[in-house]
């Protein structure tokens, strides 16, 4: 197992080199005006040139990467020109905000989306089902950042239950409990579309496995139609289900820019849409970065859970 | 997909597919599918209406007049902060956002394709390089890649545009190499490329259309995702710009209005919802069309017991005395809208205690179907009893109560199957699956559960059960999981034992084996013993009784000497010719081809 995820870290670092290019070339290829973004109405030639001097544009395209990336690997993502502040710090001041969310908004989605999913195969056909394929339906049918704003005008104006923004009371807020108050309508509407893609896979998952060989051997066990469902077919599923769960990380850690902006919450999703109308480019390509690299890692984490449910896998 | 379709012909025999139907029949049949592209043509017949419809100008600002509510008079959904009318704003920038979102559906489209269909043709290197670069892509948390790309070009719709469509283009090159990789060495491509055409005709008349409904299907399932994200981006203030208006920046303006005037915000929302759910509801009718998997109704959930539904009376036991009768049993599969396939028709069987009975017939002949009738074991649907009786000694078990049935399952009569890989659950370990088959009908406490599993492992001559019982089974070889089968099937001291071709997926000397393991534990314990097989080899080494089986019906009985020495139907004698004998060499297949050549005059005859 060790030697596996080793196998498996290893194995990320070429992803995450490629990663690094791409995002370099994304920022870099297109003739950015970053030195006019700057300056604005300062942008003489001579001023224009002498900003790019002094960020390194005036250098060829590989050296300029060989620079960026040996700042990167040391920790250093340079300079945010509309922050005065080091990337780096203000990345991971963000971060910290997104993986709350995200993360709360995954398990919520894996956890409904799951649930769904087996009570509409076990009730296939149904009422309980054509509900919640409705449901589903229309789940990710609809804009995430438009269902936000419904909730906030619900929660936060109507009834007055939820604040409607930001992570964290004015005055006197800041506790645990505080944070977890304002995670809960962002957290929501953030797992809609995660919860509606596991519960539509993990239903065809259930149904498939329900037509194997070894549930028919587990009925003719004689065990109970509960144990068939809940313990061998549910085992099963799961399997399969787990993958999806990894994918969804990244459509979770994408949403999150339209939920961080409806719902102001302080996460990297709200900085970078900032950072890119002000063409904050090293903000951007620091902040893309690290979100690729822990989707990576995440689907790294999702792979080893898997391989640990599945003994097939695991030898 | 090979797994679902060999299961459902191993339970299924000799039915035929139902009837297939054509891919629009199927849609239209969809009620739901239905809906969503009759919703579909509706608002594009709006959207393409819009300049001659009587609407106000999208842009006039009228200050006086500055959000008013919906149902207003002369504005029936009311007015923006600038005055402008809503009706006609959602009109023209559903226009905008419905063009943009299949814009970027088509250029990802014929990108993604093209890459798929050259790499999948290619393979080899390049192969392998442009799915390294897909790879990366698709490293990239999904919206993520789009902002970077808007960053890099710019905030605009056409941007917007470029940025989704080159986001998308990873799940069409992806999904058109996996079938243009299966398709690229079919015989019909081979015999085009020795016929001299080019490699780009070859893809383009021999590929494509063949490709062409994947194409079609990722289309349906990724333009409402599409409209969604460039929306999206529009409402992040990243996509259009003003003047220009889309849903998603008309959403986008209205956010700062939203505790004053709501409707501003939620309008456009709805127009988006309304466009993405019809699109959604079309992708998925269409899908289910045009995938060939979905088309039979392979995917619909098995109950714990076949249907039954029998048409006449319940037939008598005629030999009481027997530990299984089975009497004018009638099994079948419905193949939807009334319509129903027989497997097997009129079978009687009568099982005394101690004895072996073969159910010998080719695969297709309902021997299956009617063993597993025994314990209401096909699965339904589309599996159906349709008549006759089972008799467990006095009890007639398709009137019994659901529990009732399940509870005498491995108890009274259990099971072993054929291929002992598929009918293991793969994810638990062999002595866990044992101590199940026992738990099921004898409340014991763990402890003893396992040393009882252990036992029964010892039974079958496992060696080293203790430690074997830990394992998984696709760590044991082929013969060992198949005694674990029969551990489980001993589980509980049945009277009873279903043996479905047991051996038919061993090699020969692990299949002697198996076969002395089964008779010897039937001796032993007196059982009764249904084995059925097609190999009449197997039947001369383990059987007392045989009965014949050929297109659902039993065609010959009797004691397995006289029968083997005298067969009386012609069908019998093709089977026992099947047998190769020691020695015989390359005579056997002419010997049994000259056989079906008199077997098929006189059939005619």
């Amino acid at each position: 197992m060790t030697a596996y995820i080793a196998k498996r870290l290893l194995a990320m670092v070429p992803v995450l080199f490629g990663l690094s290019i791409i995002v370099f070339l994304v920022m870099a290829l297109i003739p950015g005006d970053t030195a006019t973004a700057i300056l604005g109405a300062y942008a003489t030639p001579e001023n224009v040139a002498r900003i790019n001097r002094d960020l390194g544009l005036d250098k060829p395209l590989v050296q300029q990467y060989l620079i960026w990336i040996g700042n990167v690997l040391q920790g250093d993502f340079g300079r945010s020109v509309t922050l005065n502040r080091p990337v780096l710090a203000e990345v991971t001041d963000r971060f910290g905000a997104t993986l709350i969310l995200a993360g709360t908004a995954l398990v919520l989605a894996s956890l409904i989306g799951l649930l769904a999913g087996i009570v509409s195969a076990v009730r296939q056909f149904g009422w309980a089902d054509r509900i919640i394929t409705f449901i589903v339906l229309a789940g990710i049918s609809m804009p995430s950042f438009w269902l936000g704003l419904l909730l906030i005008l619900l929660f936060a104006v109507e009834w007055r239950l939820l604040p409607a923004s930001g992570m964290t009371a004015v005055y006197g807020g800041g506790g645990p409990a505080d944070v977890a108050r304002h995670l809960i309508l962002p957290a929501a509407t953030l797992s809609m579309v995660a919860a509606g893609v596991i519960a539509r896979l993990s239903r065809s998952a259930m149904l498939e496995v329900l037509r194997q060989d070894f549930i028919r051997t587990a009925r003719a066990k004689g065990l109970s139609e509960r144990r068939v469902i809940y313990g061998h077919a549910l085992r099963a599923a799961i399997v399969s289900v787990i993958p999806v769960i990894g994918i969804q990380a990244g459509f979770v850690l994408g949403g999150a820019v339209y939920i961080e902006t409806v719902f102001q919450w302080p996460g990297i999703g709200a900085m970078m849409v900032k950072a890119i109308s002000t063409r904050d480019i090293l903000l951007v390509q620091g902040g893309v970065l690290v979100v690729a690299a822990s989707y990576v890692l995440f689907n790294l984490v999702a792979d080893v859970v898997q391989t640990l449910l599945d003994p097939r896998i695991r030898t | 997909m090979s797994e679902i379709a060999s299961s459902s012909s191993a339970a299924g025999g000799g039915a035929r597919p139902p009837r297939r139907l054509s891919a629009f029949a199927l849609l239209m049949n969809s009620r739901l599918a239905a809906a969503g592209l009759i919703l579909l043509v509706l608002l594009c017949l709006l959207m393409l209406a819009a300049p001659i419809l009587p609407l106000p100008d999208p842009d006039a600002t009228a200050p006086a007049d500055r959000l008013l509510r919906p149902l207003s008079e002369g504005h029936l959904l009311g007015t923006d902060q600038l005055g402008r009318d809503l009706l006609s704003r959602l009109v023209w920038g559903a226009r905008v956002s419905v063009a943009v979102g299949l814009a970027a559906t088509l250029v990802a489209a014929v990108i993604g394709s093209a890459i798929g269909l050259v790499s999948g043709y290619a393979g080899g290197r390049a192969d392998n390089l442009m799915m390294r670069g897909i790879d990366m892509l698709m490293a990239f948390p999904y919206i993520l890649l789009a902002l970077a790309i808007v960053a890099a070009l710019g905030p605009g719709l056409m941007n917007a545009l470029y940025a989704i469509a080159i986001v998308n283009i990873p799940f069409f090159a992806r999904n058109v190499r996996g079938v243009t990789l299966a398709l690229a060495h079919r015989e019909f491509v081979d015999a085009a490329r020795l016929s001299g055409k080019g490699h780009v005709s070859i893809l383009l008349s021999e590929v494509l259309p063949n490709v062409a409904p994947v194409i079609v299907i990722t289309m349906s399932t990724t333009a409402g995702w599409m409209i969604l994200e460039t929306a999206g981006l529009s409402f992040l203030g990243l996509g259009a710009q003003p003047p220009q208006a889309d849903l998603g920046s008309m959403l986008g303006e209205g956010r700062a209005q939203l505790f004053t005037a709501p409707h501003v915000a939620i309008v456009p929302g709805v127009m988006i919802f309304v466009i993405v759910i019809s699109l959604n509801l079309l992708g998925d009718g269409l899908r289910d069309a045009l995938d060939p998997r979905l088309r039979s109704g392979a995917l619909s959930r098995p109950g714990p017991v076949t249907a039954i539904a029998r048409q006449g009376p319940v037939p008598e036991n005629s030999q009481p005395e027997a530990a299984l009768s089975v009497e004018r049993l009638e099994t079948g599969f419905s193949a939807g809208a009334g319509r129903y396939q027989p497997a097997v028709r009129g079978v009687s069987l009568h099982l005394h205690a101690g004895e072996c009975l073969g159910l010998i017939g080719e695969s297709g002949s309902g021997k299956s179907v009617t063993a597993l009738s025994v314990m209401g074991l096909v699965a339904s649907p589309p599996g159906l009893i349709r008549g006759g009786a089972i008799y467990l000694g006095r009890r007639e078990v398709l009137s019994m109560p659901q529990t009732q049935l399940i509870a005498c399952r491995g108890a009274r009569v259990a099971y072993i199957f054929q291929d002992p890989l598929t009918t293991l659950h793969p994810t638990y370990t062999i002595g866990r699956q044992v101590m199940e088959a026992v738990a099921a009908h004898q409340p014991l406490g763990r402890q003893e559960l396992k040393a009882r599993a252990i036992a029964l492992l010892r039974q079958v001559k496992i060696p080293d059960a203790e430690r074997r019982a830990e394992h998984y089974p696709h760590q044991l070889s082929g013969g060992q999981r198949q005694r674990v089968g029969i551990a489980m099937a001993l589980a509980n001291d049945p009277d009873i034992m279903i043996a479905d071709e047991p051996t038919t997926a061993l090699d020969v000397t692990v299949q002697a084996e198996i076969l002395n393991l089964l008779r010897q534990l039937q001796k032993e314990r007196q059982m009764a013993l249904l084995f059925i097989t097609h190999d009449f080899g197997v039947v001369a080494d383990i059987c007392d009784r045989v009965a014949v089986m050929k297109d659902g019906e039993i065609v010959e009985t009797g004691r397995t000497r006289e029968l083997l020495a005298r067969p009386r139907h012609p069908y019998t004698r093709r089977l026992i010719a099947c047998v190769p004998e020691i020695g015989e060499g390359e005579n056997f297949l002419p010997r049994v081809a000259r056989l079906m050549a008199r077997e098929a005059r006189e059939i005619s005859a």
